[in-house]
């Protein structure tokens, strides 16, 4: 019997227990610029202040995803990443003492069966999965999956999404509701919406313990300000900008810049 | 036997339903109910109805190929003529349809990804008749082989944008136009060329293309004074498929067949025939079958016909597929091409290379079934289009030649 990793949810709480604005919570995708440097990268994440570390798995059609991402994952799949790799970064994650959740489009957990995933990620001490291109309504397996093994099934809400399809998106998440800050793909934008704050508290109106911003996200002002009314900041394609450009460093110097906007 | 023409998602057995993004779903249901209402509005039938007559050209013909027949085991051969409609392919019947649903839903601006290009044209043609801003994606590799349709949609008053990412074919601009819609949903509409993607378009699309099947069920009832035994189409992501094959699922006698793009064939990796190299799983909003390996990333697919050039397929043909109500089979480029050259030479009718393989597909079907059978071809669309690449398979460009 192996310890179960940390939940989203216990460390969400933990960093409302400390005072903290919000949690930051840092995308990478595993397997760029290769499967070890983005472990690397992904630990020092930990070790820069990032609360929940965010596993990208690479796919071949990442229809919601901006051209930083797009980018990364045509890379990792180049170099050959594949499914378990990702499994290898939640481990190390979680022995660095941080907290993995992993961000795959279905058809990679699909494939590798629902139920054999969720019992590999938490084995691996992983807290549970962000799903883009899966809605509640299509969620049979993976709830049953995650209810088996205690997971986290983090869905997205997002500004179109009608009062009846948010209470329906916060009766089936556990963790936390990943609210996408504005109607489009993943990459850095000058301003995050204002969207954001009204979907927010919408979520919450409709009974969410938690929800966590992200799309847009790049600078310690914006986090800050996501910080005000978010339970936590999701930072994604700014991380790989950096780490593409800067490397480790790069990301460790962002991270804890980030950070800062979070306290 | 149950009429499956009658299910209407989202699902079809296993498969279908809407593996899409959140932020897109309040958009799918306002299709879902736009097209619902529409489907028993006396305004929007005739409005349709009377685009079909005299915009389209419809009913389109049904032309016996006596000449022909002889490559296919003596069998009578019927092509069903969407080569004929009015920007020369099955496309547009299903273009116009969504391009009205468009409007009444207040939207300003239609949105299309494009592997031919046929669909692209037909889109941008019911933009520029209903007075819509219009951009069609189109992988880069599929913008060189079809010149010909970029340069028409550009005329038509159309923004193509070259995909470059991934594959740079059909799926990869079918990604690159669901981040478009993403963005732009508020004045925006999606027109998905096939019966893929996430519910209603599956359905909604078959209906758009249902006119097909019930033209052609009446029309060779008159021909051939009974119902065929055999209906024979291509399947890329399956809409000329499914528009013809709905109308025939009900009469157990009739057997249908979808023929996919076999490229250089099964065994080279090199195909996009999805039932047999592939397996189910999830790609751009549905459950269905898809080239795929180990861990779930999409494999490239390969055809001579950029329009089956796709890795995945409508969600109704993997459970026809499963059901065996619908007999898949693959085609190689060689064979379609040989299909091409004869259609050409023996009927004066030149297919496009998509359809080419529903008329190879038909040679063996007529071998098999013998000079006593009847057999239902949809021809889905003309060849003009293809020109290049026959041009240059046959080798019918003399040495030098270049057209100015």
């Amino acid at each position: 019997m192996t310890t179960s990793g940390r939940r989203t949810g216990t460390t969400l709480d933990a960093v409302d227990e400390a005072g903290r604005s919000a949690a930051l919570i840092g995308y990478l995708p595993v397997g760029f610029p290769s499967v070890d440097g983005s472990i690397e990268a992904m630990v020092e994440l930990v070790k820069s202040g990032v609360d929940i570390v965010e596993v990208g798995m690479p796919y071949s059609d990442p229809g919601m995803d901006g051209p930083v991402i797009q980018h990364a994952a045509e890379r990792g799949l180049e170099a050959g990443v594949r499914t378990k790799d990702v499994l290898t970064a939640v481990s190390a994650i979680a022995e660095a003492g941080g907290t993995a959740v992993v961000m795959s489009y279905w058809n990679l957990v699909l494939q590798y069966g629902v139920s054999a995933f969720a019992r590999d990620l938490d084995s691996a001490g992983g807290s549970g999965i962000i799903t883009p291109d899966l809605i509640p309504d299509e969620a049979a397996e993976w709830t049953q999956a995650s209810d088996d093994y205690d997971l986290d099934r983090i869905f997205l809400a997002a500004p179109s999404s009608t009062p009846e399809r948010l209470s329906t998106i916060v009766g089936a998440s556990r963790g936390f509701v990943y609210a996408a800050s504005t109607m489009g793909v993943t990459g850095v934008r000058s301003e995050v919406d204002n969207h954001a704050r009204d979907l927010v508290s919408r979520l919450k109106d409709a009974g969410a313990q938690r929800a966590c911003v992200g799309l847009g996200v790049s600078t310690r002002e914006q986090a800050a300000e996501v910080a005000e009314y978010a339970d936590g900041v999701i930072v994604g394609s700014a991380l790989v900008r950096a780490l593409d450009s800067d490397g480790v460093p790069g990301i460790s110097a962002l991270a804890s810049e980030l950070a800062e906007g979070c306290a | 036997m149950t009429d499956v023409s009658q299910e209407n998602g989202p699902y079809f057995g296993s498969y279908g339903g809407r593996y899409f993004p959140e932020a897109l779903i309040p958009a799918l249901d306002e299709i879902e109910e736009t097209w619902r209402k529409s489907q028993v509005d006396p305004e929007f039938t005739e409005q349709l109805l009377d685009l079909q007559l005299n915009y389209i050209g419809r009913p389109s013909l049904l032309t016996e190929a006596t000449r022909f027949s002889a490559h296919c085991g003596g069998a009578r051969i019927f092509l069903k003529r969407e080569d004929l409609n009015h920007t020369g392919s099955h496309k547009i019947n299903n273009a116009l349809g969504q391009a009205l649903l468009a409007k009444r839903m207040g939207k300003t601006r239609v949105i299309a990804e494009t592997g031919a290009g046929q669909h692209g044209v037909a889109t941008a043609t019911a933009a520029a008749l209903l007075d819509m801003e219009c951009e069609v994606y189109m992988g880069e590799e599929d913008t060189q082989r079809q010149a010909l349709n970029v340069a028409r949609m550009r005329l038509l008053g159309a923004k193509v944008n070259a995909v470059s990412n991934g594959t740079r074919t059909l799926k990869d601009a079918m990604n690159e136009a669901m981040r478009d819609w993403v963005a732009n949903v508020a004045d925006t509409h999606y027109i998905i060329g096939t019966v893929a993607g996430p519910h209603p378009f599956p359905a909604m699309v078959r209906s758009f293309q249902n006119v097909i099947g019930v033209e052609a069920r009446e029309q060779i009832r008159n021909a051939a004074g009974r119902l065929p035994d055999a209906v024979c189409a291509c399947v890329g992501g399956g809409s000329n498929a499914m528009g013809i094959f709905a109308a025939f699922l009900a009469d157990a006698e009739v057997k249908v067949y979808g023929f996919e793009a076999g490229g250089e064939g099964i065994e080279s990796g090199r195909h996009a025939a999805r039932f047999s190299g592939g397996r189910p799983g999830v790609l751009h909003g549905s459950a269905t079958y898809i080239l795929q390996d180990e861990d779930g990333q999409t494999r490239g697919s390969h055809s001579i016909s950029a329009g089956l050039d796709y890795p995945s397929v409508g969600p109704e043909h993997s459970h026809l597929h499963d059901t065996g109500r619908v007999i898949y089979e693959p085609v190689v480029d060689e064979e379609a091409m040989e299909a091409m050259r004869l259609l050409s030479r023996t009927e004066g009718i030149i297919p496009a290379i998509e359809s080419a393989h529903a008329l190879a597909g038909a040679m063996r079907v007529g071998q098999s079934l013998g000079s006593d059978a009847v057999i239902l071809v949809n021809l889905s669309g003309r060849g003009d289009k293809d020109m290049t690449t026959a041009a240059k398979w046959f080798d019918y460009i003399d040495e030098g030649a270049v057209q100015e």
